[in-house]
């Protein structure tokens, strides 16, 4: 079976960006996400999703390595500084490369 | 002294068992069912009562009201801003939660009057809806300034378009069109179970500020002072507006414990998208963990007694 290389861009961050990020998403051409609730902690306290408004999100991306990477340089420059946002890429494989 | 509201006792039974480190916990899913009964039941009991009298809300109320909003986030702003040292971003938050309200602290001062039998205004859901957005407004003027980079349209739709206030006016358009009549056959939903609702919602709401307690030793004694002398002072302030503009006693009441409510959703969510550089956690520490169980504990029976005093 063929398969072909993709980047899974994983993004966790506060609930109130959800739609920020997906403007974001939109403008740079990101066709699509999943997003799922989260909670844990980090170097901004313990986030517990019990409360929408202040859980955690996890927004995965499965895109070529060049948009994981525009993606990844716009969301640094623009929240890095001021909220709880950790972000990691791993390289995967799909089958339907026109699908992402 | 009269027993205490049953209410108040579900909130502290919340913040108990936060506190003990209990593993009793609500899913986010019945926090926001419960939340959703609580909006439309306060909607609609308003417009019920709306479509019962004619009497609506004057001119003047609805300017005095507007000015409140916009007038209550300025000496909070100077006393963060100045006695409590904050930074301009911090203090045009806290601003911003304190001159907005809190829906939740509203409940119970209305279930608190009803339990007493003390009337009170049947249009004080508009109050709310008129309150809720100014101060944030205001707030991010101050923190930004006129010439700053805010996304006033998407902001604008957050803010006029969020839960709370399509809820409370949406109960209050259904309760005016359907009138007293009309809603017959859901009141025994929303009106008989308000009580009960409120204590669930009371629940929750002690296991959250709970959660909010271990962050107030990060921000020290200020933030306990300011979270319990702001809501005295803009309560004494809402009771005076409330008597220039005619309020009866238990419209007073209701409306000084608006203005003394800080909010907990609306703001925090606003400020959170326009003010990035302001800390979250001193805001929502001070509403949720100092300014709400203050309220709900002591500064309603408190304020209540003030209004018939001021009202005299």
């Amino acid at each position: 079976m063929e398969q072909f290389n993709r980047r899974l861009l994983t993004i966790i961050t506060e609930a109130a960006l959800e739609r920020e990020l997906l403007a974001e998403f939109d403008a740079l051409g990101v066709r699509g996400y999943t997003i799922t609730d989260a909670r844990g902690r980090g170097g901004r306290g313990t986030r517990k999703s019990s409360w929408a408004h202040e859980g955690n999100i996890r927004v995965e991306v499965v895109c070529e390595p060049s948009l994981a990477e525009r993606v990844a340089g716009r969301l640094r420059e623009r929240y890095y500084d001021d909220y709880a946002m950790i972000l990691f890429m791993q390289d995967v494989s799909v089958l339907r490369p026109d699908k992402f | 002294m009269a027993a205490m509201d049953p209410v108040v006792l579900f909130f502290m039974l919340g913040i108990g068992a936060g506190v003990a480190r209990s593993d009793l916990r609500l899913p986010g899913a019945i926090y926001d069912f419960v939340s959703t009964v609580l909006l439309l039941a306060i909607g609609l009991k308003g417009g019920v009562e709306l479509a019962r009298d004619t009497g609506g809300m004057s001119l003047t109320e609805f300017a005095g009201l507007i000015g409140l909003g916009l007038a209550l986030p300025l000496p909070v702003f100077a006393v963060a801003r100045y006695v409590g040292r904050l930074s301009r971003a911090d203090a045009a938050s806290l601003a911003a939660h304190y001159g907005s309200v809190s829906v939740g602290t509203f409940a119970v001062v209305i279930g608190y009057l009803a339990s007493r039998g003390i009337d009170y205004e049947s249009r004080a859901p508009v109050w709310v809806v008129l309150l809720e957005v100014p101060a944030i407004l205001v707030g991010i003027l101050l923190a930004r300034g006129l010439s700053g980079e805010v996304a006033w349209r998407s902001l604008a739709r957050e803010l006029f378009l969020g839960r709370s206030i399509v809820l409370l006016v949406g109960g209050l358009a259904i309760g005016w069109a359907s009138g007293p009549d009309g809603t017959a056959s859901i009141q025994p939903f929303f009106f008989g179970l308000f009580k009960g609702i409120l204590a669930l919602f009371l629940l929750e709401m002690g296991l959250i500020a709970a959660s909010h307690l271990p962050t107030l030793r990060q921000h020290g004694l200020f933030i306990i002072a300011f979270g319990v002398g702001m809501p005295l002072a803009a309560a004494v302030t809402g009771a005076m507006l409330g008597r220039l503009l005619g309020l009866s006693p238990g419209g007073m009441a209701v409306l000084a414990t608006l203005a003394a409510s800080a909010s907990y959703i609306a703001a925090p969510a606003a400020i959170r998208t326009a003010v990035p550089e302001a800390n979250p956690a001193l805001s929502l520490t001070a509403s949720l963990a100092v300014t709400f169980p203050f309220n709900i504990i002591v500064g309603i029976p408190l304020y209540e007694r003030l209004a018939a005093y001021l009202h005299g």
